[in-house]
Formats: structure tokens, sequence, C-alpha cells
């Protein structure tokens, strides 16, 4: 056949986000298209740039208190505990035993409604609807213990140098009983409803497959990297608060494709009940704050770094002091900007239709990409 | 209801004769009459689908859906109907305009025509053709002429994306939808709606014909862009395909035109699979109705219920899986009735 009467084909490029229903924020691509075919994907982030670091750096500790919560406000909990955490460790002071057993029990309701989100947007983000809407009446649940204690839904503010706000109310007990007793049969739902279902496996088997190795170079954590087949948890590794007593076993998964970032999660979802359980069922008696413990702490010169395994993977905090009342230095390594960093190379290649399922199975928060 | 469109036919045609007016009027106004019929049926019809997918959705997604507007929000649909009628029409400036007006009405014209073959009950059907069926599957493909032609005309890389995808669509899972019908046409021996409703009067088909039922439904589900094959307007990944630029009443007729194909469908299934509008006790035309309402239902059920095939994907279930199976069904359809 002569070369002008065959059909020419074009890439085309294609503006995905930032305002876009399943860019989850406002995270900003730009596709080379060949017909269905991803052929490059130029990602643009900083649309949710908040200057968080450098807001913490003007600021007296406690007064970025509440501001930490909103740096990933999907996993507030997680970093108001690590604010506090590099805090203490300059003040050299111990948490009381309850209050450790309440931040690590708060913490993992906080997960388990993260991990809720991130069912019912990745369900949603493969076209089925229903989903999102079950993983939100669980995510409820979480809220309303979170609400009944800290007063707050999402920012809780909860944390404080030293210890926790307050102490449980009576009518948390309750409450909780019944979250312990319906939450697995909530989850096995939620497998129910996607795991063998044939559409989703072909939508997400073998759909952005990440090995060990390549997870690691790119700083991947948390189920993220663990799905990938790697044994790492900070809640196993580097126990923080009352995980060194409670033990955890983290959930590692061999495939590193979407479904296994997806059941990981669920699979998380029920590790953290276990250790709400375990919380509920050891929480020492006493104080929940340490007393004499200064609100306007003036902490010593030197640096610490504070890890946590937020709901999302690694989430570090590097502070540095110069012996005044205001942080020197508040560099943060959010898990989210790195989970993110492959998604080019990620992207090439695939189908129109696995950008979606992809980008939504790295559980990215773009606040906390951005900062 | 047949007895009642028999008064009315005779009064007409008495009137027309005793004016003296030549017969073509006669006809003409039959086909006024049965267009405002359709019409009026569509609109009631598509409120009422809009209704019952709101209030399926919410119960299956533990909430509630309208409950404002009347009984259980039962004029909900209306009042959005009027909102849809006062927005602005906006139409973007790089579009194809003569096509962009077009192409709603075109979605939404084939709809209305193929219900003239739709035996609602004994005798209630338009103009029973000889060539019912294959009318039906004829009129019902020009519906891909005007979602690509939306999806072009939008000057939009998103709606154009859907377009095409939607053509790929319809035309792959067309040949499974008409190979099921035809087993169906095979033991009837007539395209003719009429006699395929009569030939079911003892046995429904669907006891003979199992496999094009399946075929027919998974197709069908496919052909009128319900989840888990609304590839063309896949929300999550082309916002919203081939209709993201239209507004207002334009909109509305896309709309329109994928309820009122919804109901189409499931007639069709109803009258091929179902026995029509044959039933006991019951009037032919509730019987119709409630056939119908089933199958709408199990759409409905479908689309809250499972997540999207990818495009690939859903093509290779056309041709390498829907495809056989309707043509090992004629096969094995023919060889029954060649052997007796």
């Amino acid at each position: 056949m002569a070369t002008d009467t065959a059909i020419r084909t074009e890439e085309f490029q294609v503006n995905m986000g930032p305002q876009h229903p399943s860019t989850h924020g406002v995270f900003r691509m730009v596709l080379t298209m060949d017909g269905e075919r991803v052929v490059d994907c130029e990602p643009h982030i900083g649309f949710l740039h908040r200057s968080m670091e450098k807001m913490a750096e003007n600021r007296l500790y406690i007064q970025f208190l509440p501001m930490a919560d909103r740096i990933d406000y999907l996993s507030s909990m997680f970093c108001a505990v690590a604010h506090c955490e590099a805090v203490e460790q300059f003040m050299e002071i111990e948490v009381p035993p309850r209050a450790k057993y309440l931040r690590t029990m708060f913490m993992e309701l906080n997960r388990i409604a993260s991990h809720c989100i991130f069912f019912g947007v990745f369900a949603l983000d493969l076209g089925a609807v229903t989903p999102f809407l079950y993983g939100f009446r669980e995510r409820e649940l979480t809220m309303d213990l979170l609400e009944m204690t800290s007063g707050q839904r999402i920012t809780f503010n909860y944390v404080r140098f030293g210890g926790v706000a307050a102490d449980l109310p009576e009518s948390f007990f309750p409450a909780v009983e019944r979250f312990i007793k319906v939450f697995p049969g909530r989850v096995t739902d939620y497998e129910r409803i996607l795991n063998e279902n044939e559409i989703f496996l072909a939508r997400t088997k073998g759909i952005g497959v990440v090995d060990a190795a390549r997870a690691i170079n790119y700083g991947w954590s948390g189920p993220n990297l663990r799905s990938s087949g790697v044994d790492f948890d900070l809640r196993q590794n580097m126990p923080y608060e009352a995980y060194g007593e409670l033990g955890y076993e983290p959930v590692v998964l061999p495939n590193g494709d979407c479904y296994d970032r997806y059941l990981a999660r669920i699979l998380e979802m029920r590790a953290s009940h276990a250790l709400i359980k375990k919380c509920m069922e050891g929480l020492p008696e006493g104080p929940t704050q340490k007393e004499k413990v200064s609100k306007f702490p003036k902490l010593p010169a030197g640096e610490v770094y504070v890890r946590v395994e937020s709901p999302r993977g690694d989430y570090g905090l590097y502070l540095v002091s110069d012996g005044t009342d205001k942080p020197y230095r508040y560099k943060l390594r959010t898990p989210s900007f790195n989970n993110l960093s492959m998604i080019r190379e990620m992207l090439r290649g695939v189908y129109l239709a696995d950008i979606v399922p992809i980008f939504g199975s790295l559980d990215v928060i773009l606040p906390d990409v951005d900062r | 209801m047949k007895r009642l469109l028999e008064i009315l036919g005779d009064w007409w045609a008495g009137l027309v004769g005793s004016a003296g007016l030549p017969s073509w009027v006669t006809v003409l106004g039959e086909m006024v009459f049965a267009a405002i019929l359709i019409g009026a049926f569509i609109a009631v019809l598509v409120l009422f689908l809009i209704w019952l997918t709101r209030k399926v959705s919410a119960h299956i997604q533990l909430r509630f859906g309208p409950m404002r507007v009347g009984w259980h929000g039962a004029v909900q649909t209306v009042a959005d109907a009027f909102k849809l009628l006062q927005k602005e029409d906006t139409t973007p400036r790089v579009c194809d305009r003569p096509v962009f007006n077009v192409a709603p009405f075109l979605a939404f014209a084939p709809t209305v025509v193929a219900f003239v073959v739709i035996p609602f009950g004994d005798g209630v059907i338009v103009r029973d053709l000889n060539i019912g069926v294959l009318f039906l599957f004829a009129i019902t493909t020009i519906n891909v002429i005007a979602i690509i032609s939306g999806g072009w005309a939008s000057g939009s890389k998103y709606s154009l994306l859907g377009g095409f995808r939607s053509a790929a669509q319809l035309v792959s899972y067309e040949v499974p939808l008409v190979l099921s019908a035809l087993g169906v046409i095979m033991l009837a021996g007539s395209m003719k709606m009429g006699a395929i409703v009569e030939a079911q009067s003892r046995v429904w088909f669907v006891a003979y014909q199992p496999l094009a039922f399946a075929v027919y439904v998974i197709a069908a589900t496919a052909e009128v862009n319900r989840t888990p094959f609304d590839i063309p307007e896949a929300e999550q990944e082309l916002v919203a395909g081939y209709n993201v630029e239209y507004s207002g009443m334009k909109f509305a007729m896309f709309f329109l035109a994928e309820f009122a194909n919804m109901f189409l469908v499931s007639a069709i299934a109803a009258t091929l699979f179902l026995g029509g509008w044959r039933g006991p006790w019951l009037p032919g035309e509730l019987w119709f109705l409630i056939k119908s309402f089933a199958i709408v239902l199990l759409l409905m059920f479908f689309r809250w219920t499972y997540p999207r095939l990818r495009v690939d994907q859903l093509m290779s279930f056309a041709w390498k899986f829907l495809l056989p199976l309707a043509f090992v069904n004629l096969l094995a359809t023919g060889l029954i009735i060649a052997l007796g």
C-alpha cells in the first residue's frame, strides 16, 4: 500500500485536571495520547501548596498544633502526633501510658476512616458508585467516636504536648463496643461487594504493577510499599506510642498491582480493628496528661526526626530548633509525595481508562503532596 | 384499550368521510394521534424512570433519595425538568454549530420512532410491520450517529473520545444483539412483533432460548450504555463523555433518549422472550409494563452494583465471548428446528 493512502495516526494531548472528578483534589496531568493509549504523562502538582512548613517556622509550637491537623486532612491525628512527639523528644518527657494508648487507638480509628474513603473512592474510580456510600457509612462510625472525645470530626486537635486533650467520656465505651462488634461484618460486606467481582478483577489485577526494588527506589511507603512485597511497617519496625506493647503484624502482599494495593487497605482495616480492640482491652488507668508541661515550650537547640506510619505511609518530621520558642526548620517528608513520584513512569503505555485506577490505588492526598 | 382505539379510529374515519376529504387525511390523522400518544407516553415514562432510578439507587446505597418534592419525591423529576428548561443554553465557541444543535434531537428521534412497532397490548401497536424486529434494530442504530456527531461537534477532546468509544461499543454489541434475536425469529417464523407474541401464547421463548436471552440482556445493557458498559460516558475518565459540552434542554434530550432507550430495550426483551403482553388475569397492557419494568429493574441493579469494564476488555468480551455464544445458540436452534 502506498504510504499516502495509509491511515495516519497522530498523537494528541489531553489535559486532565486540576478540575477533574477523579484526580482526588487538584492534580493535573498533561497526557499525550495515541488513541486510547497513554504515550506520556506530565504531572503537575502544587495547586494546593499552603506553605505549611514556613507557617510552622513562624509560629509557636502550640500555635501550629491545630495547623498540623490540616497537613493531611484525612489522617490528621497522625500529623498531630508527629508534631507532639517531636516536641516531646526535645523536652525529654515521657507520655503517661493511658495517653499513649488513647493516641494509638485514635490513630487507628483515623486510619480506618481514611481507608474507608480509599475503598469508596477507588470503587468510584472504577465506576461502581454504591461502595462509596458503604465506605462512608463506616467512616461515620469512626468519626462519631472521634467526635465524642475530641469534639471534632476531621481535624481533631486532640493531641497535646505530654498527653491528650481529654479523657474518654462515659458515652464512648458503649459506642466503641458497638463499633468493635459491627465493624468486621462491614468489612466482610466490602469484600463481598468487590473482592471477587470479575469486572473488578479484570480492571485491577496486573494493572500498574510495581516490583519491590522499584518501590523502594522511589521511596514508597505504607500500604503501597507493602503490597509490593516489602515487609516494612513503622508500627512493627520502629514502634512508637503503644505499638511496641500491642505488637503488630504488617499486611504484606506479593504482587504490587492495583488489586493488591486495594486488598492491603482492606486487610489493614481488619488489622486496625484488632489493634483498637487490644487498646480497649489493655487500656491502662491513670492520667491522660503529664503534669507541669509548658504549653509554650522553648526547645533546646538541636534536631529530631520523628516518623509515624500514617494511612499513606511513612510520615516524617524533621524538626530543627535554635533554642527559641519557634521551629528553626520544620521539614515534612510526606508519604503521598513519594508515592506519587512514580506516576509518570507508571502511566506510560497504559490505557486511558487505567489512569484512574492506578492513580486511585496510590491513595494520594493532594494537600499531603503539596503541603 | 383495543376497543377504545377501534372506536376512536372509526369515529375519525367517519368524520373524514363525512367531510368529504380524501382518505390520506385519515392516515395522516392517525399518524399525528399516534405520535402524540407515544410522545406523551415517553415523557411520562422517562419522568417515572428517572424517579425510579434515583429511588432504586438510593435504597441500594443506604440513602432515601429525593424525599421533599411530593410523595417520596415523586415530582422531583418534574421540578428538575423545569429547571433544565430554564437553564441557559450554552454553546461552545469552537463547536460545529449545526451538527451540535441537531445531535440531541437525532439521539431522541429514533427512540420515539422505534416505539411504533412495540406491541403494548392486544392490538395496541401503531403499525405491526412485517419486518418489525429488523426495523427496530435498524432504527435504534441511528443513535450511534447522534452520539458520535454530538461528540465530534462539541470540539472537545473528552467528548470526542466519548463519541469514538460509543461508536465502537455500539457497533460491536449490535452484532450479538441481533443474533440473539434471530433465534426467536427462527422459532416464531416471522419478524412481525404481533406474530412473535402470538407464537409465545403457550410457552415463553425464554424457556427455549435461555442463552439468547442472556446474550440479549448483556448486549442490551451495552447498547444503552449502562454500567458495566457505560464507557462512552465514563464519568471518572471522560467526565461525562460525548455530552460533556451540552447544557439545558439539549442535555435533557440526551438524557431523555437514554432513559427512553433503556425502556425500549427492556420492552423488546419482554416482547421477544417473555411473551409480550400475554399473561393471565390482568389486562395485556399491564402485563407488558410489568415485564418491561422487571428488565428495567434488572438493568438498574447492574448499574448500581458493578464497576465498569475497560474499553478493550469490553471489545474482547463482545467479539470473543458473546458473539460465539450467540452463534452457538443460533446453530443449536437451527438444528433443533431442522430435526423437528
